[in-house]
């Protein structure tokens, strides 16, 4: 493999990394700092994917953003809702959600499960034309992309610090001392879950963009992605402010995409993506808990052991 | 200042573990009444403190807090006006965040989107301070690290940052060792004196039920069955105070009558 390969490598994977990178810093809103896992992740982003190569498609790229983002704001409103007023578990809440925006994203895209943006005007396609003969020339995705998850990294670092942002951490904290607080833990679940939906929903637009076509499967199993993403970012940057978390989140999600375009060129299929994020996250999650299993487990080896002789010299 | 008036919560209702946890209650707290609330394990303490921060809304009966019906209002409405101390150190705390965030919300000063300004870690800071605990130098370790006895100072704190109405300690000291809930009481009655709270405390130590405070209840089986202050309750002893237990509670209270004696042998040999 020359350089030139390499960096190529290195590119793709910064991309989609950072692309994908939005949804992870939506769970790291919604499953590190609200302590709610949201299902509804795969709908959401295929929702955001599907509104805005709608919109793009009729004609306004541009638009194409804040009505994915507006979309997923709504998907978030909904799963908030049945599990704060309607007594569903939150992760039911997800799949109920899910599995409704199946045919919700059909339905936006009108009676297709396949969309093609080849000739449509994108925010892709204008940033390459502003970039035309200047340094940055056929690097629009990069800069797209880094644009979107500076800017968000940045509203996270600022939000989380305000009141409300606070209001927020704690209720995946201590929901009593929330309302202790004279604050409603249903309104910081809500607006949790309307703000991180809507960097999915972000997310789901500019990859459907980049690509320059949308299907229906685009956002299956990228909870599962963005969770194993953020566990790895987790494991780099996992302690410290807000803003290093938040950076280690998209870190994780770049290390994800590199592993991942490696193992690709040396000839793993690409189906085993999922496979692959399956497996990282259980050992991100199981990995903690089983060391902390070890020393039961040794002294129960060590024990049956001792008593065993014991028991032995007693029936002889 | 608080006026509950006949308030009464039945738990699974209709079914074999339907119980009456509160019978057709009713109180009557003025400003600056510091009520200690003393009774058996389950003689209803716990659930009516929760009755007025509203964890559940009562079956029947109303209740006033401060000129306000609050009945159906929900808890974190009520939480305006009442302060809280659980006796699990852990439930008025986020652990993973630090003292002053913690210490922010509390005090709620500023819009939804504002931040912590160098004017409140100021004023955090003075008010740390006073707790004598080093928690000053602190401020920006998360409070998971804290002792439950520092913990449970730091919850009294943010209870009273805005003085509230009505300050509810349901046995705040009883999971602490003997030295921090000394501490963790001393705090408590300065802070009560000095922001001239009115207070509602439920305490399984008969003898400082009769300390602190200026008026007693007990209640057995969801009711009072005792409310005195003043000079009848100035020369009381536990011993009277059992004695009124076993007549008002009738015969048949053997085991609680038991349970309320060893509470309070274990509640002496925490308070030496």
């Amino acid at each position: 493999m020359n350089a030139a390969a390499i960096s190529g490598l290195v590119f793709t994977a910064l991309e989609l990394g950072l692309i994908s990178g939005l949804t992870v810093l939506a769970l790291f809103l919604s499953y590190s700092m609200l302590n709610v896992c949201d299902l509804s992740t795969d709908g959401c982003f295929t929702l955001g994917a599907a509104v805005g190569a709608v919109v793009a498609i009729s004609g306004h790229p541009y638009l194409s953003i804040p009505a994915a983002m507006g979309a997923g704001v709504v998907s978030g409103f909904v799963t908030a809702l049945l599990q704060t007023r309607m007594g569903i578990n939150s992760l039911l809440a997800g799949i109920i959600v899910n599995t409704g925006l199946y045919s919700v994203n059909i339905a936006v895209m009108g009676n297709s499960s396949l969309l093609n943006m080849n000739k449509t005007e994108t925010v892709f396609t204008k940033m390459k034309a502003l970039l035309d003969g200047t340094p940055l020339d056929g690097q629009s995705k990069l800069v797209i992309a880094l644009i979107a998850v500076a800017l968000v990294i940045l509203f996270l670092a600022l939000f989380l610090r305000t009141r409300l942002g606070l209001a927020i951490r704690a209720t995946g904290n201590n929901p009593d001392m929330v309302r202790s607080s004279s604050i409603n833990p249903v309104m910081t679940t809500t607006v949790g879950l309307c703000i991180s939906n809507s960097f999915t929903g972000l997310s789901g637009c500019l990859l459907a963009q980049s690509q320059k076509s949308v299907n229906i499967d685009i956002g299956t199993g990228m909870v599962t992605v963005a969770l194993a993403s953020l566990l790895i970012g987790n494991a780099f940057l996992g302690k410290g402010k807000i803003a290093v978390r938040a950076i280690g989140a998209v870190l994780g999600a770049f290390i994800f995409r590199l592993v991942y375009t490696i193992a690709l060129r040396f000839n793993m299929p690409a189906f085993m993506l999922k496979m692959v994020s399956s497996v990282i996250v259980i050992i991100a999650i199981a990995g903690p808990y089983l060391k902390e299993q070890f020393p039961l487990l040794r002294r129960r080896l060590t024990h049956g052991r001792t008593e065993g002789r014991r028991g032995g010299r007693a029936d002889a | 200042m608080l006026e509950i008036s006949g308030i009464s919560k039945t738990f699974n209702p209709g079914t074999v573990n339907a119980r009456l946890a509160l019978d057709r209650v009713s109180l009557s707290v003025r400003e600056g009444d510091f009520i200690t609330i003393i009774g058996a394990n389950g003689a209803g303490k716990s659930t009516l403190l929760n009755a007025i921060s509203g964890d559940f809304i009562t079956d029947e009966g109303k209740i006033v807090l401060d000129g306000d019906d609050v009945t159906l209002a929900p808890p974190h409405m009520r939480a305006r006006r009442i302060g809280r101390l659980y006796q699990d150190p852990m439930r008025g705390t986020a652990p993973g965040m630090s003292i002053e965030e913690n210490l922010t919300l509390a005090a709620g000063y500023g819009g939804w989107l504002s931040h912590i300004t160098a004017a409140d870690r100021k004023r955090f800071r003075e008010k740390l301070a006073l707790l004598d605990m080093g928690l000053e130098d602190r401020m920006s370790q998360p409070v998971g690290l804290l002792s439950g006895g520092q913990r449970q100072a730091l919850t009294l704190m943010m209870a009273t940052i805005n003085p509230p109405k009505l300050l509810l300690l349901d046995e705040h000291t009883a999971a602490l060792d003997p030295g921090a809930a000394d501490k963790v009481l001393s705090l408590t009655e300065s802070i009560v004196r000095e922001q001239r709270l009115t207070c509602l405390m439920v305490t399984h130590n008969m003898q400082s039920a009769l300390d602190l405070g200026n008026r007693t209840i007990m209640m057995n089986q969801g009711r009072i069955i005792f409310d005195e202050e003043g000079s009848a309750r100035a020369g009381l002893t536990v011993g009277d105070l059992l004695d009124r237990f076993r007549q008002d509670a009738g015969k048949n209270l053997d085991n609680d009558r038991m349970l309320l004696s060893e509470e309070q042998g274990g509640g002496r040999h925490a308070h030496a």
